[in-house]
């Protein structure tokens, strides 16, 4: 299998990603490297193939926004949108992330070895995001479904509104937001953290080390004696 | 000396101010302690189209025959930047309205009428469905803040996508759907619990503001390959700077959505006191094209109250490049109508009044996830109406634009009108007629 690099100081985005969006890309390419990225926006983005794709710097808006398949790492840092709406796949940033890291996913693995900005996985809805440092504030925001999993501190507002998530910190919480509990950790979800961490390249850090956050389920139904809280 | 029986009784008098309805408004708050949630759109009378009139053609202007010479209703949307523009053969296409809010035989039945006279559909909070995308030969692909049901897949296989910023029912708010009409097909496309009430967000995820909106702009058209217009749709606020700054952003047409434009369902304090008529934002957003030197390039859709061929004509002659409706398109299918009477009266209201869209009850099987009541819709027999009606309103328009010497219905002009009231005159920047009086202008 062929691999391939792209000078994004060379050649236009709009070329690099319509190749990447070229019919049956898995069977012609197995690693397709982008350098120069130079914080360009949606970098990789709308990928549906099983490829690998390396971006060799920093990265602008929604890089790997929407993917589906694709294994993408970022060695640099990531803007806004990092991974948004991700399908399936993995995305990987070595640096920092910053806002609305992995909004809406609906799939895959996110891990940010650094930390993430405001609202990290804001209205995630089934993917897993496993931040090695610390997250901003509103992280998690009306997260419906999916693991965000957090090993330095979170933010003000922590799961506000928060549906079906699950969200482990390590560290602080400065604030939970409206209808946001701590839980107790059974071994179904030990088993979802340990696995998520291993995959995560964090397989020596304990479970027991992190604290569990979900719904309190009061505002699933409108109650005029919870007004205050919408 | 006379006794109390012959004085002259007056008649009992309500107050204008703490009229029926406002009274029992303030019984029903003090029963519940919840604001009233209601489907559809502003109520009151507002400054509308049927303040306006044309001038027919007379010995100062040459009209067309009538069934003879062609009068073109074609438009083509999103010539800016797509690869792939909309073309309709008419300019009066279906607004977004969701699967969630709607049946999925509704959606359906919207497909097909839509497709009968070649223009599109929209979807809306929640997804597209595979009978919404099977029987929709356009359809336009909702990008909402949401993100309830948000697929590349869908992005994929739209023909265009409208990234939802506001809508003329309640602009700054976002989306409800109550428990009742969480269905487990709605719960799962939208990837919630069962029986919960929905929020939808107000603002997007992942952007905020119009330098961010560019670079989601830009994402969605690499993500598409640069084929599909991207429409921005508003809620009728300060169309000038809204209108304006989504094209700076880079949006192939601006959707312009009046406070008439319908919900599923919001606060009715909010459609009652929020956003302005669709016939006050019109000229501010086309001014604001034609000052960027974009008017006609950047297409403009409005809607809020659109019901017939003549507020269609109005609005294209106020600039607009086509109308979108919805209330009206759910009225042809066979919504609020009189023949289901008892029915109505059985839920506290009457036919024509019926706006308890949220609570998922409609007799007429459209605002329902009730699969026994949303068989009552035959889509083919409630898409065949619509189609009818979507011909109706664009046989009217063709008929004023001929009467006004127009071989197009984008030919006609603010010139073609003039207005009944002043505060029309002045929204509409047409003259009062029989005067050449514009408020506002030339410092009067």
């Amino acid at each position: 299998m062929e691999s391939l690099s792209f000078d994004l100081s060379q050649t236009a985005l709009r070329e690099v990603n319509q190749f990447l969006h070229g019919a049956d890309l898995a069977s012609k390419v197995s690693k397709v490297s982008i350098t120069q990225p130079d914080g360009k926006h949606a970098i990789a983005a709308g990928l549906n193939a099983d490829v690998e794709v390396e971006i060799d710097g920093h990265a602008g808006y929604y890089a790997a926004g929407m993917n589906q398949l694709a294994r993408v790492t970022i060695t640099g840092s990531a803007g806004t949108g990092v991974a948004e709406n991700m399908m399936s796949g993995s995305v990987h940033v070595k640096g920092f992330a910053s806002n609305a890291a992995g909004a809406t996913a609906q799939g895959g693995l996110l891990v940010i070895d650094g930390d993430a900005g405001l609202r990290c996985g804001i209205s995630l809805k089934g993917a897993d995001i496993v931040v090695g440092g610390s997250v901003g504030s509103f992280s998690a925001f009306m997260a419906q479904a999916g693991n965000l999993v957090i090993l330095g501190d979170a933010g003000e507002a922590l799961g506000d509104s928060i549906y079906e998530a699950r969200i482990f910190v390590r560290g602080k919480v400065k604030s939970l937001g409206a209808d946001c509990e701590e839980k107790t950790m059974g071994d179904a979800e030990k088993k979802i953290l340990a696995d998520l961490l291993a995959r995560a390249g964090h397989k020596d850090v304990s479970v027991d080390s992190f604290k569990l956050y979900g719904s309190a389920r009061t505002l699933y139904n409108f109650h005029v004696d919870n007004a205050g809280a919408y | 000396m006379s006794d109390n029986k012959s004085i002259p009784q007056t008649q009992p008098r309500f107050s204008a101010t703490f009229d029926p309805y406002t009274m029992s408004e303030i019984r029903r708050a003090a029963a519940t302690g919840i604001y009233d949630i209601r489907g559809g759109g502003a109520k009151r009378k507002l400054p509308h189209f049927d303040d306006l009139l044309f001038l027919g053609a007379s010995v100062s202007r040459y009209p067309l025959e009538g069934y003879r010479e062609k009068c073109g209703t074609d438009v083509v949307l999103g010539t800016r930047f797509a690869k792939k523009p909309i073309h309709l053969k008419t300019p009066v296409t279906i607004a977004g309205m969701s699967f969630g809010a709607l049946s999925a035989q509704a959606k359906e039945a919207l497909g097909r009428g839509a497709s009968q006279v070649g223009t599109s559909t929209t979807t809306g909070d929640g997804g597209m469905t595979p009978e919404e995308r099977g029987q929709s030969k356009i359809l336009v692909y909702q990008y909402l803040p949401s993100r309830y049901g948000m697929n590349p897949n869908d992005l994929r296989r739209a023909d265009a996508i409208e990234v939802v910023v506001g809508q003329g029912a309640k602009p700054g708010g976002g989306g409800m759907l109550l428990g009742q009409k969480i269905s487990p097909r709605v719960a799962k496309m939208r990837c919630l619990p069962e029986g919960i009430d929905q929020r939808s967000a107000c603002r997007h995820p992942d952007w905020t503001g119009p330098d961010d909106l560019e670079i989601k702009i830009q994402e969605l058209r690499e993500i598409t390959d640069w084929e599909k217009p991207i429409y921005v749709k508003v809620g009728a606020t300060r169309p000038y700077f809204d209108v304006a700054l989504a094209v700076k952003a880079g949006a192939d047409v601006v959707v312009l959505d009046g406070m008439q434009g319908g919900t599923a369902a919001t606060q009715e304090v909010f459609i009652e006191h929020v956003g302005i008529p669709i016939l006050a934002a019109i000229r501010p957003a086309v001014q604001a094209l034609q000052d960027l030197g974009l008017h006609r390039k950047v297409q403009l859709i409005v809607s809020g109250g659109i019901r017939n061929g003549a507020d269609v004509a109005k609005a294209l002659a106020l600039g607009a490049d086509a109308v979108a409706i919805g209330t009206a398109a759910l009225i042809a299918l066979g919504d609020n109508d009189p023949h289901l009477e008892e029915e109505y009266r059985k839920l506290g209201t009457t036919a024509g009044a019926y706006d308890d869209w949220h609570e998922g009850r409609d007799p007429a099987g459209i605002t329902t996830q009730d699969p026994e009541l949303s068989k009552r819709l035959d889509p083919v027999k409630a898409g065949r109406r619509l189609a009818n009606y979507l011909s109706v309103m664009t046989m009217e328009a063709q008929v004023i634009a001929r009467a006004c010497g127009k071989s197009h219905l984008l030919n006609l002009e603010p010139e073609d009108l003039v207005a009944l009231t002043v505060e029309a005159a002045a929204m509409a920047r047409v003259p009062l007629a029989g005067t050449s009086w514009v408020p506002g202008q030339q410092g009067y």
